[in-house]
């Protein structure tokens, strides 16, 4: 059984305060193992995690695909090109199918909002919101509280803007319920067309309120964290800004507005960064370190996270 | 042969009705009311113990799809009118966004042939506005009315060509038919599943925004007023929608409109991470406010009637990915039950009131034959079981889909008899083939 409080992580909410701390103090030990000449451990012998990738993915696969091999699990890929689901088979007949082969632990990444919830009503191993629709991408904010929480030392009371498409983006889903859950203050930044139509659901009840502005400077020098959302560009319908020259100039981060942040404060983005979009190139050069860092972090946040919900004690040992 | 029913309450607010007295009917036909100190003067026959039921003239549900011809595996004439039996209605309108789509007189005409065979509940045929839904020529609307269509519709979606529905508003109005509408302004609505707000927020799914069928109620209204045609707004789901609607009745203008039971009694907020897709709608669940605004004004009277949109869909059809899966919940056999439980028995609306919602309303809308308890009025009665409470199940149901969002509700009050032209459809809870 898990060590967390649930089966399966399909939201960021479906965790608590201290599974989230478990799982970051988890990961900070993975990330140790990470940094050694031979990175594997022995503990998922035997254990079979599908990820199963619906949509086109490269980062957040390939990280799950890492953190499985790294633990000793069987990892097997199965995505849509080439799978039953292109042949026209529903989720959950697919599900089912997954489940008859014993599978331990599976990941999904969906374009549809809800799919996992169907992967948990038809198969018995746990399973892992990779990305669903707009929804929520739990590990990715899981990575990023990691990430603040090395660099600031704790998440309570940090300023953290997150500028960008708040409206169509899955990672705000999960990131602002974990800030708000551990009382950092969240500020969204963007044109009001890229906010979502009730922001403040966006919170965990009981958490500290969220905040929104489409003044970037008017905010920008008390930020802690400015965390870069990407511009989809091929998501984007309708064009909610004229240009992206404009939203570069209004929402971007460069040079000028580096120098008007706090000189602690870090920039974030999920990746891959748009150049001259999101961030100036400039930007990007000098915020690389960090960028990076979340992408090191995301393995061994995942590495904690299939050890934990397949059965992993805080102590090493998986029962 | 005679059939008394015996005992039952008679209410129909069209004859100031309502009290306790026998009924007897004959060759479709009421034949003769009880009276006090007054013996019938027809005893002999069958006799069926109406004690402790309401009986009222037979309800009428002018908003289901019956998916036949063409997507039978969904429903059928034949089920369709099972269900409406079984949901105490004596006839239901069917929408014409069936394969073929019912945009010629042969079709409706075949419609109406086939349903004598199927079923005893009256199936009244809608036609098409526009040719095949699409939204760009008229149909043959002066020949469906002649083979017997009794109103026009591209229901599912709204004619989006200002200058095509003026064109159509103008061309129905010469058939005295109502031309009911869907209200949908697809470049706003897009791609939106559920009410655009907190509910599209934090589930990620794309908002279906209130203005998006605001826009279009206040458009048809404009277009009503210039032809006169008679407007009647489909499924209305929103407070700004009602007072569209309000302020065209205070203008005298001939519109009405409907609402369902769902969006009665039922909001966003029943949508949660389980994405159930039974509760998916188009149009979507709104808030509550705007559910607590539709009650009130359908217990006014600013909405007309309840209909249900039955929307019949298979089970693998609804068991997908919630935006994938088709818009729709069943509503002929709850909806009755639905009004009893949640308004009259809380006594937010008085039995003659549902009486005019349920069965006057939609006839005169569609510019049927009224129905009356009255000697000499066609027998289409519906006997009420006030008292009686069930469960909605998944296995239920009489329609051949189960997609019900209603599923696991207890309900109060169920029809027990249904008559059509004097003869049985329903009788002691069970359809009568």
């Amino acid at each position: 059984m898990s060590s967390l409080s649930t089966q399966h992580v399909l939201a960021l909410h479906d965790l608590n305060v201290s599974d989230i701390n478990l799982i970051l103090d988890t990961a900070r030990s993975f990330k140790e193992i990470n940094e050694r000449p031979i990175k594997k451990l022995p503990t998922l012998r035997g254990r079979t995690i599908v990820n199963f990738f619906l949509e086109p993915s490269t980062r957040t696969r390939v990280s799950f695909e890492i953190a499985a091999k790294r633990l000793s699990a069987d990892g097997i890929n199965f995505s849509s090109s080439g799978s039953a689901t292109s042949k026209g088979e529903s989720l959950i007949d697919t599900a089912k199918t997954l489940d008859a082969m014993n599978c331990d632990l599976v990941i999904i990444r969906h374009k549809y909002a809800g799919s996992p919830y169907i992967l948990t009503q038809n198969m018995r191993a746990p399973v892992i919101n990779g990305g669903d629709g707009k929804h929520q991408h739990p590990t990715q904010a899981l990575l990023d509280l990691y990430t603040m929480r090395e660099h600031f030392g704790s998440i309570e009371g940090l300023k953290v803007g997150i500028v960008g498409d708040i409206a169509h983006s899955r990672v705000c889903g999960s990131l602002i319920e974990g800030l708000s859950m551990l009382g950092a203050q969240v500020t969204l930044i963007a044109p009001p067309t890229l906010l979502p139509v009730a922001p403040e659901v966006l919170g965990y009840p009981g958490g500290t309120p969220v905040t929104c502005t489409s003044d970037l400077e008017s905010v920008l020098p008390e930020l802690d964290v400015a965390y870069m959302l990407r511009i989809q560009l091929e998501r984007i319908e309708k064009a909610p800004f004229p240009s992206l020259r404009e939203y570069a100039r209004l929402f971007g981060i460069n040079t000028k507005r580096m120098a008007m942040m706090k000189p602690d404060a870090i920039i974030m983005h999920p990746g891959p960064v748009n150049r001259g979009v999101e961030l100036s190139s400039e930007a990007v050069d000098t915020a690389k370190n960090l960028l990076l860092y979340q992408v090191n972090a995301g393995v061994a946040v995942r590495m904690a996270l299939m050890y934990l919900l397949l059965g992993g004690d805080a102590d090493g040992t998986v029962s | 042969m005679a059939l008394l029913l015996k005992g039952g309450r008679l209410i129909d607010p069209a004859c100031k009705l309502d009290r306790v007295t026998d009924i007897v009917i004959r060759d479709g036909k009421i034949v003769e009311l009880g009276a006090k100190g007054k013996k019938l003067s027809i005893p002999k026959g069958t006799e069926i113990d109406c004690t402790g039921c309401i009986i009222t003239p037979g309800l009428v549900d002018m908003h289901v799809h019956l998916r036949d011809p063409g997507y039978e595996y969904k429903e059928d004439l034949a089920s369709g009118g099972a269900a409406a039996a079984k949901g105490g209605f004596t006839a239901v309108l069917g929408m014409p966004n069936t394969k073929p789509i019912i945009d010629t007189g042969s079709r409706v005409r075949a419609v109406n042939e086939k349903a004598r065979e199927a079923t005893r509940t009256k199936i009244l045929v809608s036609g098409s506005l526009t040719s095949g839904l699409k939204g760009e020529a008229l149909s043959e609307m002066g020949d469906m009315h002649a083979a017997g269509a009794v109103a026009f519709t591209d229901d599912g979606r709204g004619v989006q060509d200002n200058s095509l529905m003026l064109r159509a508003m103008e061309y129905v109005k010469q058939f005295g038919a109502p031309v009911l509408t869907h209200c949908q302004d697809e470049e706003l609505v897009a791609d939106g599943v559920v009410n655009e707000g907190a509910v599209s927020t934090r589930l990620g799914l794309a908002g279906w925004p209130a203005l998006g069928e605001e826009l279009e109620i206040a458009r048809d209204i404009a277009l009503c007023e210039l032809t006169g045609c008679p407007l009647h707004i489909q499924h209305i789901s929103t407070k700004r929608g009602v007072e569209l609607v309000a302020s065209a009745k205070e203008k005298g203008l001939p519109v009405t409109c409907e609402v369902t039971p769902h969006h009665l009694f039922l909001s966003e907020e029943n949508l949660d991470e389980t994405y159930n897709t039974n509760f998916k709608m188009n149009p979507p669940l709104r808030t509550e406010a705007d559910r607590n605004f539709l009650v009130d004004a359908l217990v006014k009277g600013t909405i007309d009637c309840v209909a249900t949109d039955h929307a019949p869909h298979a089970r693998h059809e609804k068991s997908l990915e919630f935006e994938l899966a088709p818009f729709g919940t069943t509503g002929l056999e709850t909806a009755l039950s639905l009004m009893v439980t949640h308004l009259v028995d809380k006594d937010l609306l008085d039995w003659d009131v549902l009486v005019e919602r349920m069965a006057h309303a939609p006839r005169r809308i569609l510019a049927l034959e009224a129905a009356k308890l009255k000697v000499g009025a066609t027998a289409d009665l519906t006997v009420i079981d006030p008292e009686i409470i069930w469960t909605v199940t998944p296995d239920c149901f009489e329609s051949k889909s189960n997609n019900s969002a209603f599923i696991g509700a207890e309900l109060k009050g169920r029809a027990r008899h249904v008559f059509v032209d004097g003869y049985a459809t329903l009788e002691n809870g069970k359809v009568v083939a």
